[in-house]
């Protein structure tokens, strides 16, 4: 396969008062793979991945997706092109069902205006939204409110709504989280199911599962790029040792 | 076309004919109190549009409700234009105001957004009150007796019959519920919900969050307006008084006390509160300081309204 920028980013830069949570990144994602972005808390992982999806307005850089500058695209203009977020915390309808969380997430691509009717009809969008809940293994709770499940499953309505999206890029934001060991063989599974459609960017704590998903590699420290590589270079490289793997959990 | 939610529907048809009937057991005088009550329902279900599914608290619907008084008012007065005519013309003029405002307050949020609808329509009623020479300020305007009937498909209707007026104030409520039917429930009305629900997440969920903020403003703006026309046009009087804050505070009880983002809600809170006011004004002139307790009550211990608490206990379809 050929290897197809899907992201890239160019010294992109923030700043909070006068502290550099990311400091000239220079990054790029190449279409169908799985990249996880570690590093240590404060590192700016989630300040990067706000970058990308819009949700944080650079203070110097830009951001191309898809072959296209989206430096100053507002957040709901690049999910519509394809660039799905999940948040870090749960941020889901709590007072809604689980289905109708998910069908909100595949309404944007299936009717993509308020105004206008789709032609695939609003049986269409519930069919979409409930194959990604089934997807997650949510299949037994479309019915019930989601602000009432137990905090496991409402991470994973936030996966599906990810998935529901059908997304060109699907960004987790720490998606396994507060999940059980069981819970988290089911998310790795889901995981690579989508990648066979999408691309994915992960960030994530639990080594475990960076280990088993991730294609490549991206290291983070105090803003900065530390090191990129395959999981077999960044577990060999004795700087992410001293930045991040040494330090006791 | 898919009809969503169809125990709703089948409740909101059996108000309708319940509502329709009405008019062949009441007395007259309950007859014009449930003229008023239809079209106040109609000015709190426009609020509701907004305050209820969207959760956007304003606290300036005088100004589009007087929007539809005065546009339609006075074309009445000053040109004599008919009165469907003049009822069109107010509805435009309350579209109008609600979209301009829309774009400028929804810039807003939360407690600003509350002060800034205030401010607007603090700035409409005291401009009501400076151009009084036209406006007829606190006196207001009667509209002349060419201006209380009017004739449509060859039939004269007579705006001081008192059935007369019930009949067009149901057919207005009626044409408002359904509409406000079809933008509530399904797929568009959860938009609405997502946005009172959670704003950021439906924007990371590719919506542009804003415009569907403006489009329930402009709903809720135009069909309070509409309420407005209605009222003025029917009982023949413009004044300043539709524009003061006590309006629009009017439609946010009538809201909160029928339950917010039900379709019924304000139908019943209307009911209930013009009742309890009419009844309660013969027994004490304080009887503000009893409704007052009466919402406190309820936003401690009903934040839901009644509606909207046997929707949360017992009738989940019941929005």
């Amino acid at each position: 396969m050929a290897e197809v920028k899907l992201l890239r980013t160019q010294g992109l830069a923030r700043h909070f008062d006068g502290i550099k949570a990311v400091d000239g990144v220079d990054f790029t994602l190449h279409q169908g793979e799985i990249r996880a972005i570690i590093g240590p808390n404060g590192a700016g992982k989630s300040t990067f991945v706000g970058l990308l999806s819009g949700r944080i307005k650079p203070s110097a850089g830009r951001v191309e997706f898809a072959g296209r500058d989206v430096t100053g695209l507002p957040a709901h203009k690049r999910v519509r092109m394809g660039l799905a977020y999940t948040f870090q915390i749960t941020n889901i309808y709590k007072e809604m069902t689980v289905l109708e969380n998910v069908a909100i997430a595949a309404q944007n691509r299936l009717r993509p205006n308020m105004l206008r009717r789709n032609p695939g009809g609003e049986a269409e969008i519930e069919r979409l939204a409930s194959e990604a809940a089934r997807s997650v293994g949510l299949g037994e709770m479309l019915g019930e409110t989601a602000g009432t499940l137990a905090y496991g499953h409402q991470r994973l309505v936030e996966v599906a709504m990810g998935l529901a999206q059908s997304p060109r890029l699907l960004i987790l934001d720490e998606p396994t989280q507060g999940l059980s060991d069981g819970e988290i063989a089911n998310f790795n599974a889901v995981v690579r199911k989508v990648s066979e459609t999408a691309t994915v960017l992960l960030i994530e704590h639990n080594m475990d599962v960076v280990m088993a998903l991730a294609d490549r590699i991206t290291v983070l420290d105090q803003g900065r790029v530390l090191a990129e590589g395959t999981p077999a270079e960044i577990t060999a490289s004795a700087a992410v040792q001293a930045a991040y793997l040494g330090e006791p959990a | 076309m898919v009809l969503h939610n169809k125990k709703l529907a089948a409740l909101c048809l059996a108000v309708l004919v319940l509502l329709f009937a009405l008019q062949f057991v009441l007395s007259s005088y309950m007859i014009l109190a449930a003229t008023r009550i239809l079209i106040l329902a109609v000015f709190a279900m426009g609020y509701n549009m907004l305050m209820g599914y969207t959760g956007l608290l304003s606290l300036g619907h005088a100004m589009f409700f007087a929007a539809g008084v005065y546009a339609s008012g006075m074309v009445t007065y000053y040109f004599g234009v008919s009165l469907p005519l003049a009822f069109l013309i107010g509805i435009l003029g309350a579209f109008a105001a609600s979209l301009i405002i829309g774009l400028l307050v929804l810039r807003t949020q939360t407690v600003s957004f509350m002060i800034v609808t205030l401010m607007f329509a603090q700035a409409a009623y005291l401009t009501t009150l400076y151009f009084s020479r036209y406006t007829g300020g606190d006196q207001g305007l009667t509209l002349p007796t060419s201006a209380r009937s009017f004739r449509l498909f060859g039939q004269i209707l007579d705006m001081t019959s008192d059935l007369t007026r019930y009949n067009i104030a149901f057919a207005v409520f009626a044409v408002t519920l359904i509409g406000l039917y079809l933008i509530t429930q399904g797929p568009i009305g959860r938009l609405f919900v997502a946005v009172r629900e959670n704003e950021d997440r439906t924007r990371m969920l590719g919506f542009d969050t804003y415009r569907i903020k403006l489009v329930a403003f402009t709903v809720s703006g135009t069909v309070s307006g509409m309420a407005g026309a209605l009222y003025g046009l029917m009982f023949g009087f413009v004044g300043s008084s539709f524009a003061a804050f006590q309006t629009s505070i009017e439609a946010l009880l009538y809201t909160l006390i029928g339950g917010p983002g039900t379709l019924l809600g304000p139908l019943l809170g209307t009911t209930v509160m013009t009742m309890l006011i009419d009844r309660l004004s013969g027994l004490t002139t304080a009887y503000l300081v009893v409704i007052g307790v009466l919402l406190i009550v309820v936003t401690l211990w009903f934040p839901a309204g009644i509606l909207g608490t046997i929707r949360n206990r017992w009738l989940p379809w019941l929005k």
